[in-house]
């Protein structure tokens, strides 16, 4: 498989006893993209991620991120992802602070360099916050950028974010792909699931997955030549009943 | 070097020192449970109640009774009902035995230097029973040393329990399973917790070992529970006054072996539960019971039927038992110790192994 993909799939597939959550995905993300996951709920967006993450084995198929394949090699793919799972997982018992030493520690990055790098992420991020705060106590709008910053401790080249901006208010939101952006431009590959159709836009590419299966892979612009639809809330509702015929 | 482990160890250091939860499993409730247990079972008897039917009524007689009286077990009272209707107070529970004296107690005695008292028991709980003839006995023997008149004695030799206490033998039983419940339940929240909460799908999403985790997670509840079997120890020593006649530094390693044992049941658990309430559910009962019927703490092993025997080599508790029992009142060194303490060492490493084993690094 070619090298330049940071990430590759062949027919991935997963299969939850007789029910099939990710069927036969085959997509193409190249270093750099901002590669967006859309879909409704239970649409497989998670289950695909987990997939590329090494969390899950696939049931069939294949994948190769960062030039690894998940089948295999899940530990090195482990060492090049920066992951935000979609429930909030940083320790609310924990202050900041310690939730970043843990992560570091589980990371081997040495204290003093995870500290440098997650002040300039704080800042990045627009959180300004005492290091001896509790976690628990801030709002979730903090707390997933709080998550993304510690997601980015051990630099990885290949960030994962699922559904980093749900439950989070439309301002926080703007300002999330903002930081989302110019991770990008500083050379990051990142994956972003939403079902938040207007957070197309800020994808260069994006798939929408239907029922495990993919129902649209190109960039936001051509979808919306393609359809002739407006913006991407039109074209999903379009998409959505095409399917349901 | 591996940063891994201490940082999972600290981590999990914070959490156990925020939650109060888990400070009150590792505090309240072996405090509780040794008092509840430790009264409830303490079958040392008080507050017997014997009725007496003292015929004859004389200096002597009263002497007989009051030594009765005098001891901390029984309560003496003299029923208004004639000895005829003995069965009724036994029906309601308004007796435990009689103490009848007969009218020709003094002249016997003194003419034939022997004398009979009757004592009625009711044996509807045979323990009680036993151990209220051993204590009449024992009255029995008091009042013929103090009047130097009878010859006979009752004699009684037990073996490591000279006084009858059997506070001696259910404090080790109590450390034991204690132990055993609480190691097995904190190990076995510490991880489904994780499940539960999705915290664990992001340690898993990094490039740690599984051995790393089970480790990292074991060490701070090493240090956790040996602070229990310091309390339970102390309360044991101080409240219900069970000797100490080994060497404390063997309790400890013994103790630190048996901890190590019931944790990596409780990781082993929490590789197989699906939620910390299925978690929580399977630790105390995989613990308690076994640790209760079938380690020697309640019931003798060698009275067992021969099937209960072989299941109880599989109970860590049936070793610790033999363990502390032999440290606590026998003073047993580790030469003494080697056999329960080699089953021990195995038990330890074949579930931390599985524990390892079945610990997976995907998601199901
Ligand atoms: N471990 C599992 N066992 C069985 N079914 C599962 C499992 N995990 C997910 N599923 C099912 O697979 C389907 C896809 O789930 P998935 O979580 O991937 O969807 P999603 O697109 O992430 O949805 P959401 O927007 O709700 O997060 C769902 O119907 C879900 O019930
Ligand atoms: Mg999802």
């Amino acid at each position: 498989m070619n090298a330049e993909y940071m990430i590759r799939t062949e027919d991935l597939t997963k299969v939850f006893g007789n029910f099939t959550a990710v069927d036969k995905m085959n997509i193409e993300i190249m270093p750099g993209q901002i590669f967006g996951f859309l879909g409704a709920n239970g649409a497989g967006k998670t289950t695909a991620i987990r997939m590329l993450c090494g969390l899950l084995k696939p049931s069939s198929g294949k994948a190769m991120v960062a030039g690894y394949d998940v089948r295999v090699d899940s530990e090195a793919i482990k060492r090049k992802i920066g992951y935000m799972s979609q429930r909030f997982s940083l320790y609310d018992d924990l202050s900041i602070g310690e939730n970043i030493r843990f992560y570091s520690g589980i990371y081997q990055v040495p204290y003093k360099v995870a500290m440098e790098r997650a002040k300039d992420s704080l800042k990045m991020v627009g959180l300004d916050l005492s290091m001896k705060v509790m976690t628990g106590s801030l709002p979730l709008g903090f707390k997933q950028r709080l998550a993304l910053v510690c997601a980015l401790l051990h630099d990885p080249p290949l960030l994962i974010l699922d559904e980093p901006t749900s439950g989070v208010d439309p301002m926080a939101r703007r300002a999330f792909w903002n930081v989302i952006n110019s991770l990008a431009e500083q050379g990051k590959t990142i994956i972003v699931s939403t079902h938040f159709m207007d957070e197309a836009e800020y994808c260069h590419r994006l798939i929408i997955m239907r029922s495990g299966s993919v129902l649209v892979d190109d960039s936001p612009r051509a979808l919306k030549e393609k359809y002739g639809s407006r913006n991407m809330q039109e074209l999903f509702l379009l998409l959505a009943g095409a399917v349901n015929e | 070097m591996n940063r891994r482990i201490p940082a999972i160890m600290l981590k999990e250091v914070n959490h156990i020192l925020r939650d109060s939860r888990t400070l009150m499993i590792v505090i309240l409730m072996p405090i509780m449970q040794l008092v509840i247990f430790g009264y409830a079972m303490n079958m040392e008897i008080r507050g017997i109640r014997i009725g007496v039917y003292d015929y004859r009524d004389s200096a002597l007689s009263r002497e007989l009774v009051h030594k009765f009286a005098a001891t901390e077990s029984f309560q003496i009272s003299y029923p208004q009902k004639p000895i005829g209707e003995m069965n009724r107070y036994f029906y309601q529970r308004a007796f435990h035995a009689f103490l009848i004296i007969p009218a020709d107690f003094d002249h016997t005695m003194v003419r034939q230097n022997q004398a009979e008292v009757q004592l009625i028991i009711d044996a509807s709980d045979p323990n009680a029973a036993t151990m209220i003839q051993n204590y009449s006995f024992a009255v029995v023997n008091m009042f013929n040393d103090a009047e130097r008149l009878l010859p006979i004695r009752v004699k009684t030799n037990i073996l490591y329990n000279p006084d009858l206490k059997s506070a001696y033998f259910f404090v080790p039983g109590l450390i034991a399973m204690i132990l055993v419940m609480i190691s097995a339940l904190l190990t076995s929240i510490a991880i489904s917790k994780e499940k539960e909460l999705g915290t664990m799908e992001q340690i898993l999403v990094s490039p740690i070992k599984a051995h790393e985790i089970i480790i990292g997670k074991v060490l701070p509840y090493i240090l956790l529970a040996l602070i229990d079997a310091m309390l339970v120890l102390l309360i044991g020593k101080y409240l219900f006054k069970v000797p100490f006649v080994g060497s404390f530094p063997v309790f400890l390693a013994f103790t630190m072996l048996y901890v190590i044992v019931a944790l990596s049941l409780g990781l082993l658990i929490s590789t197989i539960a699906r939620s910390q309430q299925a978690a929580m559910m399977m630790a105390i009962t995989m613990t308690m019971l076994p640790t209760m019927m079938l380690s020697g703490f309640m019931f003798p092993i060698a009275s067992m039927p021969k099937a209960l025997q072989l299941i109880t080599r599989f109970v860590p508790a049936r070793y610790y038992l033999q363990i502390i029992r032999g440290i606590m009142l026998k003073g047993n060194g580790f030469a003494q110790l080697m056999q329960p303490g080699l089953a021990l060492i195995l038990m330890a490493a074949v579930l931390l192994i599985l524990a390892i084993k079945r610990f997976s690094l995907r998601l199901k």
